[in-house]
Parts: structure tokens; sequence; C-alpha cells
């Protein structure tokens, strides 16, 4: 099991490190913001006709608000496999 | 337009009449959920915390945006770890909350767009997983590789169909509808495609230690819960 693990650990950041490693220069935009271009392309008559109603005011806020989305959501998954395990010590 | 990173459809990118048609298409199955949500609580107030579990495993791998060999990025979505613990149809009513506060505070995706955004992470993405894991299971394969299929074809599902919602509300000019799909698909799922493999993989190491430590928690809540209905 361990094994496994790491092998599947080692394939995930391998994945990752080809992904940067491969396409040097590349923007790493979203695929959204490679959408709304692809849609101006395709029907150029089309205009977005609603707005988001609170954007980040900034790159750094932005970050910030996935860093704590990230965050909330890690704690909440280790402190549940962690309450799980602590009430199976002994048992398995 | 700013480029704003991320992968649902766009706040405003949908025309009105496949607003509605989305969102409708969303009702009958958030329905399920929130009947599936009344029933987990009713048979097992302490499966509260497990519910939390599989939402904060969404709203974490959500976060996750991952550089792809497209030179684009996308992120996994999780909501195949809560499909297959807990049902699938529990996980729309999780999807249209982790995508609501994503739409608010994020400007990723978007509140005319959550009714198709909800649709295709949620709804096709859950229950693909699911019944690729139930399928898997019952030709008894091992369980790490049921789960892994199930959470990789579950997120690409997902994408292959916010490629056809694009493409059904943005025909192009010459070449339809078609070439438009060809288009969006080659944005969304080949990017998407390294992605899959990542959410599977993380679904596995996860899942792993969900059944080794609340495997009897698990078998009595599905217990209870079959006697209501599988999802």
């Amino acid at each position: 099991m361990v094994k496994r693990n790491l092998i599947l650990v080692t394939l995930l950041i391998g994945l990752v490190v080809l992904a940067l490693v491969s396409n040097r220069g590349a923007e790493f935009g979203g695929a959204d913001g490679a959408a709304s271009d692809a849609i101006g392309e395709l029907d150029p008559s089309y205009a977005a006709w609603f707005e988001p109603l609170w954007e980040p005011p900034s790159g750094e806020i932005e970050s910030l608000l996935f860093a704590v989305q990230a965050a909330v959501g890690t704690g909440f998954v280790c402190f549940y496999l962690g309450y799980a395990m602590g009430k199976n010590k002994g048992k398995v | 337009m700013d480029l704003i990173l991320g992968m649902h459809i766009m706040e405003g990118f949908l025309p009105l009449d496949w607003v509605i048609i989305w969102y409708l298409l969303c009702l009958p199955f958030l329905f399920l959920g929130i009947k599936r949500l009344t029933a987990i609580i009713e048979e097992d107030p302490k499966a509260m915390l497990l519910i939390g579990f599989a939402g904060a495993f969404t709203f974490a791998l959500s976060a996750l945006k991952l550089p792809s060999v497209t030179g684009s990025c996308s992120h996994p979505t999780g909501i195949a770890l809560g499909a297959i613990i807990l049902g699938p149809s529990l996980m729309v009513v999780i999807g249209l909350i982790v995508l609501l506060f994503q739409a608010l505070l994020l400007a990723h995706g978007g509140l005319t767009t959550l009714g198709a955004n909800v649709f295709s992470m949620s709804v096709v993405g859950a229950f693909v997983a699911y019944g690729i894991y139930r399928s898997l299971m019952k030709l008894k394969l091992p369980r790490a590789a049921a789960v892994f299929t199930a959470a990789c074809l579950g997120n690409l599902a997902t994408y292959m169909v916010t490629a056809l919602q694009l493409a059904l509300a943005h025909p192009a000019q010459t070449g339809g509808f078609y070439l438009s799909w060809v288009k969006f698909t080659g944005i969304f799922a080949i990017t998407q495609v390294p992605i899959a493999v990542i959410e599977g993989i993380l679904t596995v190491l996860v899942l792993d230690l969900v059944f080794k430590y609340s495997r009897s928690e698990l078998e009595s809540l599905q217990g209870k819960l079959n006697r209501r209905g599988a999802w």
C-alpha cells in the first residue's frame, strides 16, 4: 500500500512538472479565458450580457481567496480523517 | 475582458435561453439531492461530519488550478469522492454551494451560468462517477481501480459537457455546431486529461483512508439509506 501510494504521488507530481517543462513560454492562463477568445472568433456578434457582481480587486486578493478556499477545505478533510483515525485507535 | 483564471463557463457567456434551460435541467436533480440530504440527516445525524468531509474535499480540490500539457490551467472537481460514499444526488447540493461561492467571491463561473455549471460538474460528474464505480465494483475489480476510473472519467465527463454546452450556445457562423464543438472540446477536454488523472490519484489516496477508518460508519449509513433508494 505504501509503495503503491508512493508511485501514485510521484506520478501526480510528474504530471504537473511535465506540463510546466514541456510548455516553456506558455501563458498557463485559464481554459475559460481561451474559451472566451474562441467565442469571439466563432460567434463574433455575441457580447457577454452579464458581468460578475464582484471581482477580486487584484490578483493577490484573488489568490488569497483561493488559498483560503483550499485551506478551509483541506483543514476540514484532515480534521475528519484524524477524528476517524482516533476513533478507530486500537481497532485497525 | 480580463482573463479570469478558471474553467467553468464564464459569467454572461451563455444567452438567456440556455441560461434558463440549464437551470431547469438542474432542478429535478437538486430536488433529489435535498431529499437525499434530509434522508441522511434523519437516518444518522452523525453522518453530517461525513457530508462536511465530502463537501470540504470538493471545496479544496476546486481551488487547485493545475497546469496542463496544453499550456493552460484547469482544476479537479472532487465530486467523485462524495458521489461514491454518499450517492450522486447529494453532490448536486454540494456542487451548487461550491460553485455559488466561487461565482460570488472569485468571479469564477457566474450566476447566469450557474445552472449550466452545476449540471456539468455536479449532475453529470457525480452520476457518471457513481455509475462507473458501481459497475466496476460489480465486475469485481479492485476498489482502487474502480475509484480511480470513476473519478478520472467523472472529471472528464464534466468538461466534455462544458464544451458541448458552449458549442450549443455558440455555433460557429460558418461551420455551425460541429466546428464549435471541436474547438471547445480542444480547449477544455484535452487540457483536462492530465488533470483528470490527478483527480483520480487524489481520490484513491483519500478514499483509501476513509474506507480504512470509517468503514463501519459508511456501511451502517449505506445500509440505512439503501432502504430509501441507492441515490
